[in-house]
């Protein structure tokens, strides 16, 4: 199936140097969106790594142009299942097409396409955003220079899969679905996607980040109420993360993108060998992991810095000590920033070195 | 940062000597990165590292160069045949788990192999086993037993011996004094084990 004439939203940030050779692509995690280094326009709080990105920061907008795309159906702008089909005249929902990681990267190489950079500098991404730096190294090896994906996944496991299929059934057994018509009947499934938010958010955070958090502190109350409220303050948070969600997310859209995650094997696209993506790369990769995330783990990141290895290519990696769970990369990681403004600055003077630029 | 560039150790200038410019290069356990950085800088080589420690492995990739966490021991084998012109072992074979099979590992994946090593025989740890009972300690050794990261010693004559089993050419040798001084007395291999304290080794594979 096909879409044409769609809209896709992004923002940039810094300025586009004359040669348009400044620019770097960061690419965004499940639920995240384009809005990375500014306050989120309908949640008012602050861009989810305004930390990294920023004058000055590891990302250095003083230097770069860095560009962020809402992905291929997300719903903060760029098309999917909740716009308005031509055809029909009422939103898609499941009639949308099913989209896969590389055909988020092609929506993203459009946009690349439109701002007329021949080869960015960087692709950058953490999670699903480290997917996409992968299959942007793998598919058009000459329109970068350095990828970075962070926390990242060659493949879904079936653990990853699992996951999220118990946050899809959630928002499927949601009455108010209505079989994924819930925008033309006036519903929106709120509690399924809560609650598939809820269990997701356990799989970004670590045992001890929870513990350190909550314990077993009680929420607003002095003994146990012995009922079913949230006694617990990991409760409470929990469902304070799946109502605020479902004020700035798509239920469908959530269907879509973690169908596209469970899609992605880079390996299979490449028959059977993680090393075919990435053969004759000229691509200078950064694979970073945390120790504390055992959603994309360690053991993950190394085989995807094995199958570089086995073609020679640029590989650096670095394993960051952390216990704060799979959203460290999102979270304020010292080491982490250093090793990532360090191979920015390494790879600009090696790029400098080769075309002779200053 | 990586330390000063012109102040690299004795053993690492000699390697670096033994390396063609612009080369292909991986050094194994390349720890902060230092010779790595000089040879990029002033040799212009095609540098790679691996390193094991986690502190290494940020101040070399915050240094711009392009090393992996990894383990030579269990790493090596996913290097395809000959990407390299040299890879390096400094100073860290006695520290692996399998050194027949890492020395094996360096050739198939690089045309040169330099290894340098502590010399176990160097009179100084003759005296210490020999005559005072007691395990060597010295600069070049410089871990009580208990707390060694070196797990397989061996000696110049050791290391020779095992370059003829596996059908090594070497190319040359320097051979280092207590003051870290390349010496002459290299002209038979008994007084290079004896006053040898330490060894750097060029490698490169038989034609088969």
């Amino acid at each position: 199936m096909k879409i044409s004439d769609f809209p896709v939203s992004y923002q940039a940030y810094g300025e586009l140097n004359e040669d348009k050779s400044n620019a770097i692509l960061v690419c965004h995690a499940l639920t995240g969106d384009q809005f990375l280094a500014e306050p989120h326009p309908l949640t008012g709080k602050e861009g989810w790594w305004e930390n990294m990105v920023g004058p000055g920061k590891a990302i250095d907008t003083g230097r770069y142009f860095v560009i962020c795309v809402n992905i291929l159906g997300g719903c903060m702008g760029t098309i999917g299942p909740r716009d308005i089909n031509p055809e029909t005249g009422t939103p898609w929902g499941l009639d949308f097409p099913v989209i896969t990681i590389a055909d988020m990267v092609r929506c993203q190489a459009l946009v690349i396409d439109h701002l007329g950079i021949e080869k960015l500098f960087s692709v950058i991404g953490g999670s699903m955003g480290g997917m996409q730096a992968l299959e942007w190294a793998s598919m058009y090896p000459d329109r970068l220079w350095t990828a970075i994906p962070i926390a990242s996944a060659a493949l879904h496991t079936a653990q990853n899969i699992a996951f999220h299929e118990v946050g899809r059934q959630a928002i499927m057994a949601d009455p108010d679905w209505c079989g994924g018509d819930y925008l033309n009947q006036g519903k929106k499934p709120v509690k399924g996607l809560a609650v598939a938010r809820m269990a997701a958010h356990i799989t970004y955070l670590s045992d001890q980040a929870l513990h350190r958090k909550f314990g077993r502190r009680l929420q607003e109350r002095d003994t146990l109420a012995y009922g079913f409220d949230a006694d617990f303050q990991v409760e409470s948070y929990l469902r304070h993360q799946g109502i605020t969600f479902v004020d700035r997310f798509d239920a469908n859209s959530y269907l879509y993108i973690t169908r596209a995650m469970d899609y992605f094997d880079l390996a299979a696209k490449h028959g059977g060998e993680l090393a075919n993506a990435f053969k004759d790369s000229k691509v200078r990769f950064c694979v970073i992991s945390f120790t504390g995330d055992w959603l994309y783990t360690t053991e993950g990141n190394r085989r995807i810095v094995h199958a570089l290895n086995s073609v020679a290519a640029n590989v650096s990696f670095a394993e960051i000590e952390s216990d704060q769970g799979h959203d460290a990369f999102l979270l304020d990681e010292p080491d982490f920033e250093r090793v990532l403004k360090g191979f920015l600055d390494g790879a600009e003077e090696i790029r400098a070195a080769e075309t002779g630029q200053d | 940062m990586v330390p000063d560039r012109k102040a690299i150790r004795v053993d690492l200038q000699l390697i670096s000597d033994m390396i063609e410019p612009h080369a292909r290069v991986l050094d194994v356990g390349c720890g902060d990165g230092a010779l790595l950085d000089y040879l990029v800088h002033f040799r212009h080589v095609d540098g790679r590292g691996i390193e094991l420690s986690t502190e290494g492995v940020k101040t070399s990739i915050s240094a711009g160069l392009s090393v992996i966490q990894g383990d030579a021991d269990t790493d090596l084998k996913d290097y395809p045949d000959d990407v390299f012109d040299y890879v390096v072992l400094s100073q860290t074979l006695q520290t692996m788990v399998q050194p027949k099979v890492v020395l094996e590992h360096l050739l198939r994946i690089s045309k040169h192999a330099i290894v340098s090593f502590p010399n176990f025989a160097h009179w100084r740890a003759r005296l210490s086993l020999g005559l005072l009972g007691r395990m060597p300690v010295s600069k070049t050794l410089p871990y009580e037993w208990f707390e060694t990261p070196n797990i397989h010693f061996c000696t110049i004559k050791d290391f020779v011996e095992l370059c003829r089993q596996l059908d090594i050419i070497i190319e040359s040798q320097k051979i280092l004094d207590t003051n870290g001084s390349v010496r002459s007395f290299t002209s038979t291999l008994f007084s290079a084990n004896l006053l040898g304290e330490q060894a750097v080794f060029l490698l490169r594979k038989k034609k088969s």
